[in-house]
């Protein structure tokens, strides 16, 4: 019974959750990207070497941090799912995706704008770059494998089972791309011990790393929103809530 | 688990992987086919690049494993295939042994007329790009070793797309980015070998492969052909 | 009283969104021959899986089978490149090889020991389907669950096979099949009329 109560009773507990969560958070989201960006773009220091162009770390560090944590996030999601069927987890995942494959796109091409007048070159096959379009790549996988089910249900499960597989190799392609190319910037950001980077430009790039966290949340409480709506659309309960 | 059933157990994989070795080679096409592509696809690289010796042998590692890499894919995507259409993999799913544990058999068989077979056909296709002969060994070491890890994530992707329309391109889409550390420590196994460097490093990073790959693998294996089966 | 070999209580099925059967209960004793019927697309196939644990993803309810099933489905898991003979002693499971004469004797019984030994893929598609129904004449498992088990068959074939049901019942074991036809197996065919769980 407790399936049963999984599979019918979520659906309309989840609507009304985003429905209950997005009015704060979309506001928090806002604020949190004006202050940051203006922080970083008006207040921050400019870079001895880079000059202004390196600003744009402040889009670029937050996009790619959180589309490798979003597949993580996919993947914990995917394994809730797996485990104990939970349908919010399945919808979590589906949503998830496409959110974090267009923060991976976003980071790729902040990264080929900034490379042009660091690098000289608008694609260079640098580890990082590459991990990043590695990942691209895994979401890309997991979105058409999802499309190519035409049962949703079972379509998840897949994607679920695939993502898991995914994160086991990730580590693994990330030390595998860094052996292959060897001479890379190292880590700039480190919470512990002393930090390569001056802390009047990390604050403004953490505060813009937690504003990116809650876009990715905001984002994916939107889709999820869509994804129930347009699956559900001929529920009672969708339709009594829309109305009322 | 005593001694009986693990002889049992040995029994059973045996005679599972002689069963499928056996279908395989009654449709011979199917070994055939991924060594032809391997030939025609090595020659196309002196065709577009030209045909100086140098910089094919500068090329050949990377050459000899990205085509071995594709007629690698080309098998994966025949995996499941048959056994799916005609209801056997159902009848496998139905059976008292874990899915995990009597898929093994047919991958072993799929190395054997695969991975296997294009390991050993290599070296000649590698004279042909001017490969030293010194680097022989180590390109078949590194073949053997990354076809089975390739299988194994391969049949991964292979399981889950069994019962889907046009799964082929789409087999290609999901398997090819986990395919990259394989690539990566093969090139580097052989770059290795022919600047007189140490490629035991690159083969052990693929043995390893091998060993997880055998541990978890199976295990993906069996719950995308279970999702399949419920199409 | 001997244990029911297979029992359901309150099953639904989905289908992605929709929902395709609720509330099935279902016992399926020894002895039983039990028919799921109903039109097209109405959830027989899907039952049947369900029973098999072919579908767990999209079955709700509670569900208690013994472990020896036999489960026949669409397609037969014969192998066109070996022949009768040879498919049937290496069942896709690989287990449990019957015996030269326990071959012989089922291939006689659906009519195909002539064919023993030519490639199955040489066979008429009626000749393959009874190769396929062979393995119901062999050393089997208590619990038979047949989806369509009369397509393709002619009226002798059909006989021989309502026969070997009754048999299979009167030994201690038990059938469950799909059918949108009524068989002709009298009093001792037990119907599931699926039309009565459909939807919601």
């Amino acid at each position: 019974m407790w399936r049963i109560i999984h599979q019918f009773g979520s659906p309309p507990w989840v609507y009304r959750f985003c429905d209950r969560v997005i009015p704060w958070l979309l506001p928090l989201t806002a604020v949190a990207l004006i202050v940051g960006s203006a922080w970083g773009l008006l207040f921050a220091p400019t870079d001895y070497k880079q000059g202004d162009s390196y600003r744009i770390i402040y889009i670029h560090v937050p996009a790619a941090v959180v589309s490798l944590a979003g597949y993580y996030i996919m993947a914990f999601a995917g394994l809730v799912s797996l485990v104990w069927r939970i349908k919010l987890a399945d919808l979590a995942m589906r949503a998830a995706a496409p959110i974090g494959a267009a923060f991976t796109a976003v980071a790729l091409i902040t990264g080929a704008i900034w490379g042009k007048p660091t690098w000289g070159a608008w694609w260079v096959w640098d580890a990082r770059v590459t991990s990043m379009l590695i990942l691209f790549f895994l979401y890309v996988g997991v979105i058409a494998l999802f499309e190519a089910y035409d049962n949703k249900t079972i379509a998840a499960r897949a994607c679920a089972i695939l993502s898991l597989v995914g994160t086991v190799n990730i580590p693994i392609i990330y030390k595998s791309v860094d052996w292959w190319y060897s001479l890379h910037q190292p880590a700039s950001i480190k919470f512990t011990g002393s930090s390569a980077i001056d802390a009047s430009m990390l604050y403004p790039l953490l505060g813009m790393i937690v504003a990116f966290y809650a876009l990715f949340a905001l984002l994916m409480m939107l889709n999820l929103k869509q994804s129930l709506t347009s699956e559900y659309a001929q529920s009672n309960w969708l339709i009594k809530r829309i109305t009322t | 688990m005593t001694d009986q059933s693990g002889i049992d157990t040995l029994q059973y994989l045996s005679g599972q992987t002689a069963r499928h070795v056996r279908l395989q080679l009654a449709s011979p096409s199917e070994i055939v086919n991924p060594l032809l592509f391997f030939l025609l696809v090595v020659i196309l690289f002196p065709l577009g690049l030209g045909p100086d010796p140098e910089r094919l042998a500068l090329m050949a590692p990377g050459i000899l494993w990205v085509v071995a890499l594709l007629a690698n894919l080309m098998i994966c995507m025949r995996l499941f295939v048959d056994d799916f259409e005609d209801g056997s993999l159902e009848q496998l799913a139905m059976a008292s042994t874990p899915l995990a544990l009597s898929v093994i058999p047919q991958l072993l068989a799929a190395w054997m007329t695969g991975g296997l077979v294009l390991s050993l056909a290599a070296p000649l296709f590698g004279m042909m790009l001017g490969l030293p002969v010194s680097a022989v060994p180590v390109l078949v070491a590194s073949l053997l070793m990354g076809t089975a890890i390739m299988l194994l994530l391969g049949a991964v992707g292979a399981a889950l797309t069994v019962g889907v329309r046009r799964g082929g391109i789409l087999l290609a889409l999901l398997i090819l980015p986990l395919y990259i550390p394989v690539l990566i420590a093969g090139t580097r196994a052989l770059d290795e070998a022919l600047h007189s460097g140490d490629p035991v490093v690159a083969l052990a990073f693929l043995g390893a492969g091998v060993t997880g790959g055998l541990l978890l693998a199976p295990l993906a294996i069996a719950a995308g052909l279970r999702v399949s089966l419920e199409l | 009283m001997t244990e029911p070999l297979l029992m359901a209580s309150e099953l639904s099925v989905q289908k992605g969104v929709r929902a395709l059967l609720s509330n099935v209960s279902l016992t399926v004793n020894q002895g039983d021959v039990w028919q799921l019927a109903g039109g097209n697309g109405v959830g027989k196939t899907s039952l049947l899986r369900a029973f098999a644990r072919l579908a767990r993803i999209e079955v709700f309810g509670r569900l208690e089978r013994c472990e020896d099933v036999l489960y026949s489905g669409h397609s037969a898991a014969l192998k066109g490149a070996l022949t009768p003979r040879q498919n049937l002693m290496t069942h896709p499971s690989g287990l449990n090889a019957p015996s030269d004469l326990a071959i012989d004797t089922a291939l006689e019984a659906v009519g195909v020991l002539g064919h023993a030994d030519v490639q199955t893929a040489r066979l008429s598609a009626g000749q393959k389907r009874r190769v396929a129904l062979a393995r119901l004449f062999l050393p089997s498992p208590r619990l038979w669950l047949l989806d369509e088990p009369f397509t393709a068959l002619d009226v002798q074939g059909v006989n021989v096979l309502e026969a070997r049901f009754l048999e299979h019942a009167r030994s201690g074991g038990a059938v469950v099949f799909t059918s949108h036809q009524s068989a002709a197996l009298g009093d001792e065919l037990k119907v599931l009329n699926l039309e009565h769980y459909c939807g919601d």
